[in-house]
């Protein structure tokens, strides 16, 4: 090990996550391997590491010949105090090697908060922050993840993006570097041709205009690169892999357990939801391949708990005979099985008999919105009666804690649907007086509420976010109504979800506001500890930009989007439409009750949620 | 059901795992050598096992025990090489046996405690640290269990100290007292540096080499 850094670990927290070392990782001969890819995410271990999609992408590099694929993360603010004062520059942690030193810096990015902690980590790696400082073909940054789907904030700072899903993407992409360096291709040779790989996003070779109200003109693509990029997908999810053996870290992380995807995609259609849209279409594992992957995974890692995870876990099919095929084995090991993402509708007794074989803990719904006119609006699609009837088959069967979330700020939102909040607690409260099995133990009810932030590539694009004013006005109206002791009540004060607003709808301007945010200071953005909402306010005006321009103004249908460029496989047709119907108050029904023509199956050609 | 003890090496990256990490670390670890741990009654069922001295973070050792309770009928043949073929780097079993002593047999330890110095070892500094610990009373400050600094006195709770002088090492061979109340021989570093302040080492690392019952014997 490193001196300075055997030096400096004694000194800060969980020195564990710095070190490596842990079971599963890969080590290769660097003497061995053509290209090696620092695989970095820009947040800590603790939450990189319970990322599914940075361990399934892991597994796919490190499975090429000749590509060794290492970790690294994001230090806490006292690690990276003492690597800097030590001259420590930012290491992967499989062979300690400078990041700076690898082929391909690779970012996976899930949020839009996490955009300062790359910069900060590039130049914590000693890499020059901006592309076009970044002549030669490596090291090459890149990046994927959702928050791909608007990179136009840190468009200036990548050399390319990976729209969708990467299991084949990477592959092909890696394979055509291997030649440009075998080659000898020099950067803008190799970003040509990549530019041609379907999901291949080149920002640089992309102009845009701007018209003089700040909106954007056009987007024009050059060097041949395509005026569309279409994400990539798997189209079939029992050909994409899955990783068995994974790493267990030495040390506590967030999702310290196994998390066996069940299926992507959602087939619900909440019109807030960003999720919802861009994992379209869904594609659904078999269950015989996911109990053999379950037991696998939990023989090859000693994991003794299991997240049966997906956007909305009780829309697996086969969930329940899922459950049953695991339960000897989960027995055995004593293995506790864990379902988030649980619809309030479908929640069946058989499911919670399976939950309560394991521990018993708390369930959470997410009714989102305290009306049924409301929930319409956002097509929810949850009536009261399918929550309160979950809620007293939860009670009866000697459930005591439930946690319901709710948005604040939602499209069409009045006082009477924040109000609707606190009669949905008390109902549900009622709900658990009428139905509990053991009244002696008592009940907490959790209500929280966050602010809304409406996303790109969903219906609710072109929303403006409430200003700040009005959702602490509609907080306070809410806390008022909220006065049962049984009730708890949570929400955000967090100026976060304003930044958020602001940068997930931002356009390429914005890369200049975000190094003038980094270079005041900002890194783990996404933490309380590190947001600083001053910070980026003086950062807007020192770039002459307006934050409120991004976050509360109502684009008008036409208007060219930021993101416009990058395709989901949802027609923009269809988000207008459903925006519409919004309004109307009309619902969507479910993509399993009909197809509603969204366009996603198109990445399939065929019917999804097969 | 056996009561088995695991002897193992903690060094390089896992001596950086905690306490607390390594108790996880390990309920895995059994399971995928194939073995059953046996748990506790009751509403939180965990499993069994113990680590019979906690290493302080940072430290490295050739001598960890660490006790578990298996459902398998075994005398623990076999243990150590299925553990090895799945633990993090730093960590190895040397052996795998039943716990026939009782952990509060334990009553000494043995430490290597390397002291850095980068512009070389002042001189004399061996026969200082000598010195120094001759005395009838070296104070060193500690938090205890509830954060608070308590000042205590280490002379009592050492058995042999021996300083040799390297170029740009200073290292002592110690043993100590182990448990009720033990030393971190860490804290002997702190001592000389409170005591002869132009002996500070640049940095200090401590390896557990031995454990020893109240009659010197090794305890295993």
């Amino acid at each position: 090990m490193d001196k300075r850094l055997e030096r400096i670990l004694p000194r800060v927290q969980k020195p564990a996550r710095y070190v490596g070392g842990e079971y599963n990782a890969v080590m290769k001969d660097k003497v061995q391997v053509d290209t090696r890819v620092a695989f970095c995410f820009p947040d800590t271990y603790e939450i990189g590491m319970s990322n599914l999609g940075m361990r399934i992408l892991y597994g796919v590099m490190n499975n090429m010949e000749g590509v060794w694929c290492e970790r690294s993360f994001h230090p806490w603010g006292d690690m990276e105090e003492e690597m800097r004062r030590a001259g420590i520059p930012l290491y992967a942690l499989e062979s300690g090697d400078p990041v700076g030193e690898f082929d391909i810096v690779a970012f996976s990015v899930g949020y839009e908060m996490a955009f300062p902690a790359i910069l900060n980590m590039l130049d914590l790696a000693g890499i020059p922050i901006r592309a076009s400082e970044r002549t030669a073909l490596t090291p090459l940054v890149i990046a994927g993840g959702t928050a791909m789907y608007n990179c136009e904030p840190i468009a200036d700072f990548l050399d390319l993006a990976l729209e969708g899903e990467g299991e084949e993407l990477l592959v092909e992409l890696l394979t055509l570097f291997r030649t440009a360096k075998r080659e000898g291709w020099d950067k803008e040779t190799f970003l040509c041709k990549a530019a041609q790989l379907d999901g291949v996003y080149v920002p640089s070779f992309y102009e845009v205009d701007y018209n003089d109200d700040g909106t954007v003109h056009a987007i024009t693509p050059t060097h041949g690169a395509p005026a569309k990029v279409r994400k990539r997908i798997m189209q079939d999810m029992d050909a994409a892999y899955y990783p068995v053996k994974t790493i267990v870290p030495s040390t506590e992380i967030v999702q310290d357990r196994i998390t066996l995807e069940l299926f992507r995609g959602c087939i619900r259609g909440c019109r807030f939801c960003q999720a919802g849209y861009v994992y379209r279409p869904v594609r659904n594992r078999s269950k015989e391949l996911l109990v053999r992957y379950a037991k696998e995974a939990v023989e090859d890692s000693g994991y003794q708990e299991m997240t049966l995870s997906s956007l909305s876990t009780s829309d697996y099919r086969p969930l329940v005979d899922l459950c049953d095929d695991l339960e000897d084995f989960c027995a055995e090991k004593h293995l506790n099985l864990s379902l988030p993402s649980l619809r309030a509708d479908n929640f069946s007794m058989a499911l919670m008999e399976r939950l309560q074989k394991g521990r018993k803990t708390g369930l959470t719904f997410a009714p989102e919105a305290g009306t049924q006119r409301l929930r319409d609006a956002i097509n929810k699609n949850l009536t009261e009666d399918d929550l309160l009837a979950s809620c007293r088959r939860a009670f009866a069967g000697g459930y005591s804690a439930v946690k319901l979330y709710f948005m604040l700020g939602l499209p069409t939102e009045t006082d009477e649907d924040v109000l609707g909040i606190a009669d949905v607690a008390a109902h549900v409260m009622h709900a658990w007086r009428e139905s509990a099995a053991n009244k002696t133990r008592g009940v907490r009810i959790t209500v929280s509420t966050s602010w809304f932030v409406p996303k790109a590539h969903t219906a609710f694009q072109w929303e403006p976010q409430i200003p700040i004013e009005e959702y602490e006005r509609r907080v306070a109206l809410l806390r008022e109504r909220m006065n049962t002791k049984t009730v708890t009540y949570n929400w955000h004060p967090s100026p976060t979800s304003f930044m958020e607003a602001v940068i997930s709808r931002g356009d390429r301007r914005m890369c200049r506001v975000l190094e003038t945010a980094f270079r005041m200071g900002a890194k783990l953005d996404a933490w309380e500890e590190y947001f600083s909402l001053e910070r980026w306010m003086e950062a807007f005006a020192a770039c002459g930009l307006d934050p409120h321009f991004y976050a509360n103004r109502v684009r008008e249908p036409g208007e060219v989007l930021p993101w416009s460029h990058i395709d989901v496989g949802v027609d923009e047709r269809f988000l207008q439409r459903e925006r519409e119907r919004a309004y109307q108050g009309v619902t969507t029904p479910d993509c399993r009750t009909q197809c509603n023509g969204c366009g996603a199956n198109r990445l399939i050609g065929r019917a999804c949620d097969g | 059901m056996a009561k088995l003890r695991l002897l193992f090496i903690k060094e390089a990256q896992a001596s950086y795992i905690s306490h607390l990490d390594l108790m996880r670390t390990f309920q895995r670890v059994f399971p995928r050598a194939g073995l059953a741990l046996r748990h506790s009654q009751g509403f939180h069922p965990h499993p069994l096992i113990s680590i019979v001295l906690p290493l302080p973070v940072g430290q490295s050792s050739e001598c960890e025990l660490l006790d578990f309770d298996v459902l398998q009928e075994t005398d623990g043949a076999g243990v150590a090489e299925a553990l090895n073929t799945g633990l993090p780097a730093g960590l190895r079993v040397r052996a795998c046996y039943p716990a026939a002593r009782p952990a509060r047999e334990l009553a000494f330890l043995r430490a290597r405690l390397e002291l850095d110095y980068d512009a070389g070892v002042p001189a004399g500094a061996a026969d200082a640290l000598r010195a120094l610990f001759a005395r009838g009373e070296v104070l060193v400050e500690k938090r205890t269990k509830h954060k608070e600094l308590a000042s205590i006195n280490v002379i009592p709770l050492l058995r042999e100290t021996a300083w040799t002088q390297g170029e740009n090492l200073l290292t002592g061979e110690i043993v100590c007292r182990a448990q009720d109340p033990g030393l971190n021989p860490a804290l002997l570093a702190q001592a000389a540096e409170r005591y002869l302040p132009e002996l500070a080492p640049n940095f200090a690392r401590v390896r557990r080499l031995e454990l020893y019952d109240a009659e010197g014997n090794v305890f295993r």
